[in-house]
C-alpha cells in the first residue's frame, strides 16, 4: 500500500526530453501535533511534478490533498522529508513568487474593485501604473469579466468572483499555479464551464497546473497526471497518466478513454478505502 | 398592534392598514410617541416634586389654592427642585440665542470651550489607542504586557484620578485646554485600542495566506489588508470614544472650579442652587454628545461608500 508512487525521476526526464521538474517531495511527511494527539496529515509522500503538467490531487476530505499543496506554497511546513520547488526549497520559491494560489474561496479584498483585486498583487511587486492595468485587462479579459472592473466583489456572483481570483493569480504571471478545490463551492454548469476555460488557458499558457479536488469527472476532464490519495494518513496510493486528446471538449466525458480512466480513478479510491471507520 | 392584526385577520380583503400602525412603521412615529411619554413624565415629575415647598408657601401665608394653580406655580419657580422642560427651553434660549457668543453668559461660548478639549482629547486618544492597537497586533511581547495595563486604566474612577491629573499637570505648568484633554484622552484611547486591535485582527486566514503567497512585507499586509479591514471596526470605536471624550472635558472641569465649560456651569449652579441652569448644561451636554456622535456617523458613511461596502441590499 505504500507508495505505489510516482515513477524514478531520471526516467521521466528522459521520456520528456527538455522538460525539468517543477515539484520533487521525497518521503514527504507532515504531522500535525493537536490537543487530541497528534494528526499524520502526509505520510511518506513521494511525489514529481513536471514543467507543463496539470496535475490532479483527488481524494475524499481529510485525505492531505489540500496539506501537500500548502507545503508545496510554504503555507506549512513538512515535519519529515524533503521537498523542493524550482529545485530550490518552498520558502525561496515562494519569495521568488514562483506560484499563484487560488484558493477554495475567492479570497478578494471587498473594499477593492475587481480591476484592483486583480492588481493587488502587481502593486505588491511594483510593477507601473500602466502596467497594472493593462494585465488587468488582459486577464480579466482572459477570464471573460470585460466591463465587470469597475464592481464590488459583492456585485458579482460566486462564479464571476472566483473567476477574478483566477485572473489575480494570472496578472502576475508565474509559472506555477496552485488551485485548491477553486470550483467547489460553485453549481454544476458554471463548474463546466469554468473547467473548459481552464483548460483552454493551460493550452494556451502551458503553464503548470496542480489542482485539488474531489470530482472525478473534473480530474480527468482537465488533467495530465492524477494523483490519488487516502486518508489517515494521507498519502499517494496510485499515478495516473492521463493524456486526453487537446482540444478536447466537455464532450469528451462521453468518450471510452475518460471512462476507463474513470474507473480507474475511482477503483483507486476504493483501494483506499477510507470508509471502513 | 395586536388587535389591529386580528382585525385584519377578520377582513382579509382590501383594508387600509390603520393610522396609528402607518406612523408607527416609520421613524419619526415612535421617536416622537417616547419624547411625548417623556415630556409626560416630567411634567408630572415637576409638580409631584415641587409641590410640597409651594404648599408650605401656601399655607404660611394663608392663601387658598387650587390644583391647578400648584401645577402653574410648581412650572414657574425661580429655583425649582425639578424644572419644567418649557423653563429649561427658556433658558437655553435665552443663553444660546439672547447672548453674544463671546459673553461669558452664553451657553456656545462655554460649549465651544468643552468642544475644544473634547476635540483635542479625541484626536489625542484615538492616536494613542490606534498606536497602542498596531504595536499589541504586530508585537507579541507588547501584546501579552500592555493589554492588561491598557483593561486595569479602564478601572480606575475617573472621578477620583482627573483632580490627581490635574494638580499634577499644573505643577508642570500645565493648565486649561491640555489637562482637560488629556483626561479626555484617558477615556477615548481604551474603545479604539479594543476596537482596532479586533479589526486589525479580523482578516480571514485565506485573505492572510494571500499577503503570504506574494511574500509581501509586513507594512504592505497593514496598509493593503489590517488597516482597510479595520475601519469599519474603528468607527463603531470611534463613536463611543467621542461620547466619553465629551464626559472627560466634562469631568475635567469639575475639580479646577473652572471658569468656562459646561462642567464649570454645571458646577456654578449647584453652588447657588440654580436647577434650571444645571438642567440647560445638562441638555446641551446631551446635544453636544449627540450632534458628535452624529458627525462620526456621517464620516462613516462617507469612508464605507467610498470603500464600496454595501450599506442596503445583498448581490445584485
Amino acid at each position: 500500500m505504500q507508495n505505489v508512487a510516482v515513477k524514478a525521476v531520471p526516467t521521466a526526464a528522459v521520456e520528456r526530453g527538455s522538460k525539468s521538474s517543477v515539484v520533487e517531495t521525497d518521503k514527504l511527511s507532515l504531522t500535525f501535533q493537536t490537543a487530541d494527539g497528534p494528526v499524520y496529515a502526509l505520510s511518506n509522500v513521494n511525489l514529481t511534478i513536471e514543467q507543463g503538467d496539470f496535475v490532479s490531487f483527488i481524494g475524499p476530505s481529510g485525505c492531505g490533498k489540500t496539506t501537500l499543496m500548502r507545503v508545496i506554497a510554504d503555507l506549512e511546513q513538512p515535519t519529515e522529508g524533503s521537498i523542493t520547488v524550482n529545485k530550490v526549497s518552498p520558502r525561496e520559491a515562494r519569495l521568488d513568487r514562483a506560484y499563484g494560489y487560488v484558493f477554495q474561496a475567492p479570497a478578494l479584498y471587498p473594499w477593492r474593485q475587481v480591476d484592483r483585486n486583480v492588481t493587488l498583487p502587481l502593486e505588491i511587486m511594483g510593477l507601473s501604473k500602466a502596467e497594472q492595468q493593462e494585465r488587468a485587462a488582459r486577464y480579466l479579459e482572459m477570464v471573460n469579466l470585460t466591463g465587470f472592473e469597475k464592481k464590488y466583489p459583492w456585485q458579482l456572483s460566486g462564479g464571476m468572483q472566483q473567476r477574478v481570483s483566477i485572473a489575480r493569480a494570472l496578472s502576475f504571471e508565474p509559472d506555477l499555479l496552485l488551485m485548491d478545490e477553486p470550483f467547489g463551492a460553485l453549481d454544476e454548469i458554471t463548474r463546466d464551464h469554468l473547467n473548459e476555460q481552464l483548460l483552454r488557458l493551460w493550452e494556451k499558457t502551458q503553464k503548470t497546473v496542480v489542482f485539488v479536488t474531489h470530482s472525478i469527472p473534473e480530474a480527468v476532464f482537465l488533467s495530465s497526471k492524477i494523483v490519488v490519495m487516502s486518508p489517515r494518513p494521507g498519502r499517494i496510493i496510485d499515478v495516473i497518466d492521463c493524456n486526453l486528446p487537446p482540444d478536447r471538449t466537455l464532450d469528451a466525458r462521453e468518450t471510452p478513454e475518460f471512462l476507463e480512466i474513470a474507473h480507474r480513478v475511482r477503483e483507486g479510491l476504493r483501494a483506499g478505502h477510507s470508509y471502513d471507520d | 398592534m395586536t388587535t389591529e392584526v386580528a382585525d385584519a385577520a377578520d377582513v382579509p380583503a382590501v383594508q387600509r392598514p390603520g393610522v396609528v400602525s402607518r406612523l408607527m412603521s416609520g421613524k419619526a412615529g415612535p421617536v416622537g410617541l417616547m419624547l411625548l411619554l417623556i415630556l409626560v413624565i416630567w411634567y408630572a415629575g415637576a409638580v409631584y416634586l415641587n409641590a410640597p415647598r409651594l404648599i408650605d408657601g401656601y399655607e404660611r401665608s394663608d392663601t387658598e389654592w387650587t390644583f391647578s394653580q400648584l401645577t402653574d406655580d410648581a412650572w414657574a419657580m425661580e429655583r425649582p427642585i425639578l424644572p419644567a422642560p418649557h423653563q429649561v427651553l427658556v433658558e437655553l434660549n435665552k443663553t444660546i440665542f439672547g447672548k453674544k457668543i463671546t459673553s461669558k453668559r452664553s451657553l456656545i461660548y462655554h460649549s465651544w470651550v468643552t468642544i475644544s478639549s473634547t476635540l483635542l482629547g479625541f484626536v489625542l486618544g484615538t492616536s494613542l489607542g490606534m498606536l497602542l492597537a498596531v504595536g499589541i497586533v504586530h508585537v507579541k511581547a507588547l501584546d501579552k504586557s500592555l493589554m492588561p495595563w491598557v483593561i486595569a486604566s479602564q478601572t480606575i474612577p475617573i472621578l477620583a484620578i482627573a483632580p490627581m491629573i490635574i494638580v499634577v499637570l499644573g505643577a508642570i505648568g500645565l493648565t486649561g485646554l491640555v489637562p482637560k484633554s488629556i483626561i479626555s484622552m484617558y477615556l477615548c484611547f481604551f474603545p479604539v485600542t479594543i476596537g482596532m486591535v479586533k479589526g486589525l485582527r479580523s482578516p480571514d486566514p485565506l485573505q492572510l495566506d494571500l499577503m503570504r503567497t506574494y511574500s509581501s512585507s509586513t507594512s504592505q499586509v497593514f496598509w493593503k489588508l489590517r488597516w482597510p479591514s479595520s475601519v469599519p471596526f474603528l468607527f463603531a470605536s470611534l463613536k463611543v470614544a467621542i461620547a466619553i471624550s465629551l464626559v472627560g472635558a466634562i469631568v475635567g472641569e469639575l475639580p479646577t472650579g473652572a471658569q468656562a465649560g459646561i462642567g464649570a456651569r454645571l458646577l456654578v449652579g449647584s453652588y447657588y442652587g440654580q436647577t434650571i441652569q444645571i438642567w440647560s448644561a445638562l441638555v446641551m451636554a446631551s446635544i453636544l454628545a449627540g450632534l458628535l456622535v452624529a458627525l462620526v456617523g456621517v464620516a462613516e458613511k462617507f469612508v464605507l461608500r467610498r470603500m464600496g461596502v454595501a450599506q442596503t441590499g445583498g448581490a445584485g
